[in-house]
């Protein structure tokens, strides 16, 4: 060291895998400068489950589906969602109207509960927890009409290909009607909670700031990239099931506040304005739910038979409560399996905006900026390279990637 | 030896161990239950029983005591003493029950002070003493929180003394005589308000002695997993939950001594001694729960955690502005009556 120079006594904290502010395994790696955050390394892979593999392999596409829905716990609607869309289309079946909308309005009360969660789990992070219990306590009511509906809270297995499996009948409407207009009721109390609350303000105003320019630089996509200002939706760009005949506009924090920042606060606001925006959604969709059938093909042994025979490709992209999931499938004739299954959860580029977020707050602020983007790992996990002879981990430089991406398109033109 | 202590009565003295010793544990872990169930019923939880505490100190006892590999073995082990006995001597110098302090004539307020300062001082030894970069982040912030507290808290007792030691010649800064001459009788209207500003700051104090939330940034558990205690286990987390325990019966308690020193006997006249002691002693445990309740148990309920940057701003700037313009007030009342 020569004179003059210093060196910064820096130490490194690692969060995770297992810590109280985690609510799935991934382990941050924070370089700490007093009390503030310098460095920042994510490292992921604790809860590869082979899922694409599985799907690839072994389960033939219905059964594939079910495994969809076990990608995520709570986002257990939009993964057979995308994968229904993905094998519709490369089959070539076109679901009823009706299915559509039932599709619909489940997957805007996944919306409502995904986003009360979330805002449990972050009130829970900035030490809160009275309003953690409140929150949840006001999930459950979706939660129940979820199971009334479905039949379950969680896994709910309503997604058939080419349709859904359960109906959602005249009688059905009025507990549903019964829960929205509970949520609109109390829809004043839970924004003052949120917003007005003094402590609340303090630990998210000015956290974890991502301006719109890094949030586009960094692909962020659905709530977190919405309060960054980049206007995009699934729903409203590339409207699919019933979307297309309702008028949705993505949510901005600057339809409250007139301004955008891009901290933490800003994406309560853009979850909290979503709840209402589903509870609007599933009213007209019950208004406007035309009838008939809701399947395609309701003999699973003749649906089997027909998306064995068929052959294509297909991508379904749905706006999971967390942004966008994609779920790209390739059906070959004769082959069980579908040949390619590739799904890209939407914490997969989220994650990328992870230092950005953190650098330069302090420890305190890690816990809420990192929940802030809702961060789902079981989707996330994708890979896992292990060296077969030495049995040892390891993993891949952008380079590499890059040199191996080319080779196998190479491959693939050939 | 009793004459030293100011004590001639050896049953009376008698009583004073035992309520320090035996009643002010007992009673410090039966109003933890009380505050984790009420907290409990806000949230609209259930919530465990009020004798969890004591359960939680027979369960930690039973356990194995971890000391990890890394760890300054005899400053680990040390600092959970070191905690549980500070935190008793504070018993021996805070009036309890309605009764004088066991050494009450040989300690005042400034060693009171000094007293509350070393079982965080065993805390952030503990925690330094782990080897842990969790335990080392919840040192270095219960230091932080340490320094920002004691500021406030040495504006409204040398306030509270100064202006008792106008009235009197005795030392304004024993316990007995600010008990004596209570400051709610020695000043005008002005004075109250800067005395209820008083209140509140000790109050708020009372909050980041106890390390509750917004002030629990040095255990933080989202945070920083625990903070300070996220190495200790069995024994030596029972010691420091003890200690821990009795600090805050022991401040609380301070509260009481400071502000509300009045016994109930001799308001409605009771005069048989050991009726009197026994109505004191509840009225005493009624005026420790209402502070303790306003304290802490509501606050947390309502509150978020704040960062480090933001305890130290409110300690440091907001509270002690606000004490001096309660020792202003104080001032001000005494020119002009």
């Amino acid at each position: 060291m020569t004179v003059g120079e210093t060196r910064k006594a820096t130490y490194t904290i690692p969060i995770g895998p297992i810590h109280p502010a985690l609510k799935e395994p991934v382990r941050l790696d924070l370089t700490i400068d007093g009390e503030e955050v310098v460095g920042v390394d994510v490292a992921l892979g604790h809860v590869h489950r082979g899922i694409e593999w599985l799907g690839m392999h072994r389960n033939n596409p219905i059964q594939s589906l079910y495994l969809a829905e076990r990608i995520c716990g709570i986002c257990n609607v939009c993964h057979p969602f995308a994968f229904a869309m993905a094998v519709e289309q490369a089959a070539g079946i076109t679901p009823p109207e009706r299915a559509e909308y039932i599709r619909t309005i489940i997957a805007e009360m996944e919306r409502i509960h995904s986003h009360l969660l979330w805002a449990g789990v972050a009130a829970h992070e900035i030490g809160f927890d009275t309003i953690f219990y409140l929150a949840w306590r006001v999930r459950e009511d979706i939660m129940d009409v979820m199971e009334y509906v479905t039949g379950n809270r969680i896994t709910k297995g309503m997604f058939q290909i080419g349709g859904v499996r359960r109906d959602i009948t005249a009688e059905q409407l009025p507990r549903i009607r019964q829960s929205l207009e509970y949520y609109k009721s109390i829809f004043g109390q839970l924004k003052r909670v949120f917003l007005d609350d003094r402590t609340i303000r303090m630990r998210t105003k000015n956290v974890g700031i991502l301006k719109r320019e890094d949030a586009l630089k960094l692909l962020t996509c659905g709530p977190t990239g919405r309060a960054s200002g980049v206007a995009k939706d699934v729903r409203q760009d590339q409207a699919y099931a019933a979307y297309a005949d309702l008028d949705i506009k993505a949510i901005t924090p600057d339809i409250l506040t007139g301004t955008v920042v891009g901290d933490v606060y800003d994406r309560i606001i853009v979850r909290l304005l979503e709840v209402k925006q589903s509870i609007e959604i599933i009213e007209q969709c019950i208004e406007k739910m035309p009838s008939g059938p809701i399947l395609a093909q309701p003999k699973t042994a003749a649906l089997l038979n027909a998306l064995t025979k068929a052959e294509g490709e297909g991508i379904g992209r749905a706006e999971a409560p967390r942004g966008e999931v994609i779920h790209y499938v390739r059906l070959e004739a004769g082959r069980e399996t579908v040949s390619t299954w590739k799904v890209r959860a939407p914490t997969y580029t989220n994650l990328m905006a992870m230092p950005t977020l953190l650098i330069g707050g302090q420890i305190a602020d890690v816990p809420i900026a990192f929940a802030s983007i809702d961060p789902c790992f079981s989707c996330t996990n994708r890979a896992v390279i292990v060296d077969r002879k030495t049995n040892k981990k390891f993993l891949l430089t952008d380079k590499e990637l890059r040199e191996l991406s080319i080779e196998k398109t190479r491959k693939l033109k050939c | 030896m009793l004459n030293l202590l100011g004590i001639d009565n050896p049953l009376e003295l008698a009583v004073i161990i035992v309520g320090s010793f035996i009643l002010a544990p007992v009673f410090g872990m039966l109003y933890r239950g009380i505050d984790r169930k009420l907290v409990a019923r806000m949230q609209g939880r259930i919530g465990p029983p009020i004798i969890q505490p004591f359960r939680d100190i027979r369960k930690l006892l039973m356990k194995e005591n971890i000391i990890p590999d890394g760890a300054i073995q005899w400053l680990f082990t040390a600092a959970p003493f070191i905690a549980l006995i500070a935190s008793a001597l504070l018993l021996l110098y805070i009036p309890l029950f309605g009764r004088g302090a066991l050494l009450g004539g040989t300690g005042d307020a400034i060693l009171v002070l000094y007293l509350l300062i070393i079982p965080s001082l065993a805390f952030v030894l503990g925690g330094f003493a782990s080897s842990s970069p969790y335990a080392t982040v919840g040192a270095q912030r219960e230091m932080v929180l340490m320094m920002s507290y004691e500021f406030p808290l040495a504006v409204v007792i040398v306030t509270l003394a100064s202006r008792i030691g106008l009235v009197t010649n005795a030392n304004p800064f024993m316990l007995a005589t600010i008990a004596a001459n209570p400051i709610w009788n020695l000043v005008g209207p002005l004075g109250i308000v800067g005395a209820l500003i008083l209140v509140f700051t000790l109050i708020v104090v009372t909050i980041g002695e106890a390390a509750k939330v917004p002030f629990d940034i040095a255990e933080a558990e989202t945070e920083i997993a625990g903070g300070l205690l996220v190495e200790y286990s069995g024994r030596n987390l029972s010691l420091f939950y003890l200690a821990d325990i009795i600090k805050a019966f022991a401040m609380v308690s301070l509260v009481v001594a400071l502000f509300f020193p009045y016994n109930l006997s001799p308001l409605v006249g009771i005069g048989i001694p050991v009726l009197a002691g026994i109505v004191d002693g509840l009225f005493f445990l009624i005026k420790v729960f209402v502070v303790m309740f306003l304290s802490i148990t509501l606050i947390r309920t309502a509150m978020a955690r704040f960062k480090i940057s933001q305890v130290s701003y409110i300690y440091i700037i907001a509270m002690t502005l606000i004490a001096l313009v309660g020792s202003i007030l104080i001032g001000i009342d005494l020119l002009v009556f």
